[in-house]
């Protein structure tokens, strides 16, 4: 798999993700600058976490514009795999390539802990190391991770099964008005979510943060290890 | 020469003391320029004489603490201490406060305190690689505390977080000693490669010299003046001193920074802190021992109209000043158009000696470097003793030990920080071994090595109070502790002095006695102090007018390594361990949080500290910790020894049962006493290890297992997990988010 992270001013998990996706494929992923028209020839494009142009105007909004994205849609709209963490789905809900929003933490508090997402369905390139109900920890760290989305969209996502991952407590149970359990407050509890052709998928958590038993644990590496496989070529 | 712009106050004795300069310094201005200073001049001489910059209350003082080991490459001097960690690496780290600016505006004073320390650190060439702090605020019941905790934890995660580096541990404790003067001291590590770093000495006449980052505005004018003296009831009126942060423009920074520092173009680079343009080209010349000329019309600003006076004396933030090579000066202009950083040629360096600013025309400034620096004010203030804490006397219980347990693990200063670590990214970087709260220091793994960084910050100011030379050496002590308890060396230290009024000979007398304990502590341990800041004047005034000083606050930031990180150990014990305690235990409660909390009395003396225990029984917990002997270690600090066990517990959400307190001995002085230089450690094999302590002369006590669901006491009387996590995590939420 090769596989390329964006960067843009601002970003500042590009690193932590580029150790997870070495982890995995043994081989280090390309950095495209921002300002690039073009993409390298890649697998799968990777907009790592951060805070893109220091998240004025509103998250992602102005990374939404740069000069790379014409290409990414380009790449996506011929069927290339996307990851976008964190800034990276604030940005893809900016770019119009995943529905909704990210709104400000329901608290309105940064928050930085773990928590726990249910995997939703495990037919896609992202879940595929884990069984439907799988419920991993992961580590989160935003001030505007609260997913919403219009009735309609939401109709269609959970309608077209293309929520990836729900914030749970750890024993699987969903309830997003718990706090505890849904810390950012997302609407049905969505963490994260996919493109009609399941090759797109935006999340707030950060599974790359997780992917090394000296750093806590190896939870979030099947992320990584799905997408190897699925993506072999 | 100009005279400043029109409608300026004349310069004169009353304006210079208006800047903060008393009647003898200004006449020592005027003897070295032999005439009237500008307006300009006399605000560079007031900054660089300002207690903030010349430390000149401090300066002889300082001098006496222990500063070299084999491993330290830079001490104090440069913008931060520089010690080797192996493999060609070096950790490069400082601690800074921004204690005025944070009771003001508590968002941005916090904000720049942390912008401020990581541009010290790569400055010298490091990328950083973790935050801590110290915070210390005043009292829950006060109206301001609310206010002031929540901008102050919104200002170091607001821009930690956006810059990318790691928050991964620090201190908060409150006291209504710092009602109205909180503090705010924030540390950055950074690690750099030892052919690679980067000091502020100018050379090359000729060269040019670069200013990078932001654009200059009116913003921090005299912050350093600022917080160079008392506050006074108009304290909130100096709302447009404090500096506003950006934390964007500043990673944006970093990266440019360091971009360039891969290349030869850069002679020296410093960072615009305190009293910004003025203080970095006058240091960076003066270290170098050349002149300086500045074309401030090349300055890139933010505002129109803006004088001289103005530019050199604004604080502005996210600037560096940097002496390039001339040949290379496209290379760099080009890194820093890729990060669209502004970037100025605003100068070059001279023979003259001098520093001479020129705008529109006119020169500004002309003063001669040598005696800016060398006949900056210093000062031998008078100090006093202190009285000794009388002795304690009898002591009741009239709690039990079960409820003084619950009462401590819920004080203020013992309950759970979540609440604000979890408002930090601790986990950016992906290098985080041992978050907030999961070890005694914090640990980072240098990327792409095996090496780990412990890190941590000290002090017990209420021992420091009563006795500020045991108070000074027991920071020391304590933070070498907390990076021993992890398994890791200990190698240096960063100090931030934080005291009231030098001019109060009370204060002066707790400053002296308290950087002789810490050098007596950093000799007895070979912790040398590598870097530091001094913060004095932390004072407010009390209803009845008087002005009340804070406690005496040193707080260390102390820093180790690991060569094999996987060796770092932390608080979590599995079950089945036999749990140990390390040290001997008289039950000291004087000044102890038990007998705060249960009685309301902080007095009696702090417990003793024998620094030579402290080196046998620190030696022997991280020989043991290496050879694999000991799997969770906690150092036993406030609360004493069962408030310890109960952090254990609530850490690896793995109970213990104890056994019976040392007999002759109360039980509350047993297991709440604060005696130092102890642990408690959890290991597999108990008679191997008693074997092992016996040999190295070192006391040890079984004092139970680990196991099960609860806290269970010698009376058999348990306390469940849920429940000590329960009183433990209700402090902050219910002060912060009613």
């Amino acid at each position: 798999m090769k596989a390329g992270i964006v960067v843009f001013p601002g970003t500042n998990r590009e690193r932590d993700m580029a150790i997870a996706l070495r982890t995995v494929t043994g081989r280090a992923p390309a950095m495209i600058w921002h300002r690039e028209t073009d993409l390298p020839d890649l697998d799968l494009v990777v907009l790592a976490g951060g805070f893109s142009y220091g998240d004025y105007l509103r998250c992602g909004a102005m990374a939404a514009h740069a000069p790379i994205m014409a290409a990414i849609r380009r790449f996506a709209e011929a069927g290339g795999h996307v990851l976008g963490v964190c800034n990276g789905f604030q940005i893809l809900t900016e770019t119009g390539l995943l529905p909704g929003a990210l709104l400000r933490n329901a608290a309105l508090r940064f928050l930085s802990q773990d928590c726990h997402l249910r995997v939703e369905r495990n037919d896609t390139p992202f879940t595929r190391h884990w069984a439907t109900g799988d419920v991993f920890r992961t580590p989160m760290a935003h001030g505007d991770g609260n997913y919403i989305a219009d009735a309609d969209t939401l109709k269609a996502l959970e309608g077209e099964g293309r929520v990836a991952f729900r914030y749970a407590r750890p024993d699987g149970r969903v309830d997003p008005g718990d706090r505890l359990s849904n810390p950012n407050g997302s609407q049905n509890a969505i963490a994260g979510v996919l493109s009609p052709n399941l090759r797109i998928c935006g999340m707030m958590p950060h599974p790359e943060d997780l992917v090394d038993p000296l750093m806590g644990g190896e939870d979030g590496k099947p992320l990584f290890e799905g997408l190897v496989e699925a993506l072999v070529r | 020469m100009s005279s400043g712009s029109a409608g300026q106050k004349p310069v004169d004795q009353a304006l210079a003391q208006e800047f903060g300069l008393t009647a003898e310094e200004y006449g020592n201005v005027l003897s070295i320029m032999g005439r009237t200073p500008t307006l300009t001049e006399l605000g560079i001489f007031s900054v660089m004489w300002s207690e903030h910059c010349s430390y000149k209350s401090s300066r002889v003082w300082l001098k006496t603490l222990p500063t070299t080991a084999p491993w330290v490459i830079h001490g104090p001097g440069e913008n931060a201490g520089v010690v080797d960690i192996g493999q060609g690496l070096a950790a490069i780290f400082k601690m800074e406060s921004h204690n005025h600016p944070s009771f003001i505006e508590p968002y941005q004073g916090a904000a720049t305190g942390v912008g401020g320390i990581l541009r010290d650190v790569f400055t010298m060439g490091a990328r950083p690689v973790a935050n801590l702090n110290a915070l210390r605020f005043g009292s829950p019941d006060n109206p301001q505390t609310r206010r002031i905790v929540d901008g102050v934890v919104r200002g170091v995660g607001g821009y930690g977080n956006c810059v990318g580096v790691p928050t991964v541990g620090g201190e908060v404790n409150f006291h209504p000693a710092y009602d109205g003067n909180p503090l705010v001291n924030a540390m950055t590590v950074g690690v750099a490669r030892q052919d690679r770093i980067f000091l502020s000495a100018a050379a090359g006449i000729g060269n040019p010299v670069v200013y990078v980052g932001s654009r200059t505005g009116r913003d921090g004018i005299h912050g350093a003046t600022m917080s160079s003296s008392e506050f006074d009831e108009d304290a909130l009126a100096k709302r447009p001193t404090v500096q506003v942060g950006d934390p964007f423009v500043e990673k944006l920074l970093i990266e440019a920074c360091l971009e360039l520092m891969a290349t030869d173009a850069i002679v020296a680079i410093q960072d615009m802190g305190a009293a910004g343009l003025t203080s970095s080209s006058v240091e960076m010349a003066g270290k170098g021992g050349v002149g300086i000329d500045l074309d401030l019309d090349a300055v890139p600003q933010r505002e129109r109209g803006m004088t001289a006076y103005e530019m050199m004396l604004s604080e502005s933030q996210e600037r560096m000043l940097i002496v390039i090579r001339p040949d290379r000066t496209e290379v760099a202009r080009a890194i820093f158009d890729k990060w669209e950083l502004d970037f100025a040629v605003i100068g070059h360096l001279t023979d003259t000696g001098h520093i001479v600013v020129r705008h529109q025309g006119q020169v500004e400034a002309d003063i001669p470097l040598d005696p800016l620096a060398d006949q900056a004010p210093i000062y031998r203030r008078p100090t006093a003793p202190s009285p000794a804490p009388a002795p304690l006397g009898p002591i009741t219980d009239p709690l039990g030990i079960e409820q003084a347990l619950i009462r401590l693990i819920g004080c203020p200063d013992l309950a759970s920080r979540a609440w604000v670590w979890n408002q930090y990214d601790s986990t950016v970087g992906g290098q985080t071994v041992k978050r907030p709260g999961a070890a005694d220091a914090a640990i980072v793994k240098i990327e792409d090595t095996s090496i780990g960084l412990a890190l941590t910050t000290d002090c017990t100011p209420r021992y420091c109070r009563a006795d500020a030379r045991l108070g000074g050496a027991q920071a020391v002590a304590e933070a070498w502790r907390n990076i021993v308890a992890t398994g890791a060396r200990p190698l240096a230290v960063t100090d931030n002095l934080n005291f009231g009024s030098p001019e109060k000979p009370e204060v002066m007398g707790q400053f002296v006695s308290a950087i002789e304990g810490m050098g007596e502590a950093c000799r007895a341990l070979d912790f040398p102090v590598v870097s530091g800041n001094v913060s004095l004047y932390n004072e407010t005034r009390a209803p009845d007018g008087s002005s009340v000083s804070i406690l005496p606050t040193p707080a260390i930031g102390g820093l180790g390594v690991l060569d094999d990180v996987n060796a770092a150990i932390g608080l979590s014990m599995p079950a089945d361990c036999t749990l140990v305690l390390v040290g001997a235990t008289t039950g000291e409660l004087g000044q102890s949080l038990w007998l705060r909390e249960v009685h309301g009395r902080e007095d009696g003396p702090p417990p003793a500290l024998d620094l030579a225990a402290e080196r046998r029984n620190g030696d022997f917990v991280r020989a043991q910790i290496l050879a694999g002997a000991i799997v969770a270690c906690h150092d036993i600090a406030d609360g004493g020894l069962l408030v310890t066990l109960a952090e254990m517990v609530m850490a690896g959400d793995v109970g213990c049962v104890l056994l019976a307190p040392q007999s002759g001995m109360r039980p509350e002085a047993f297991w709440f006493g604060e005696d130092q230089s102890r642990y408690v450690v959890a290991v597999r094999d108990v008679d191997a290890f008693t074997l092992a302590a016996t040999q190295a002369g070192v006391a040890i006590r079984v004092l139970g297992h680990s196991g099960g669901n609860g806290l269970t006491l010698p009376t058999g009387a348990t306390i469940s997990i849920a429940r000590l996590n329960a009183v433990n995590s209700a402090f902050f939420p219910a002060l912060m988010d009613q």
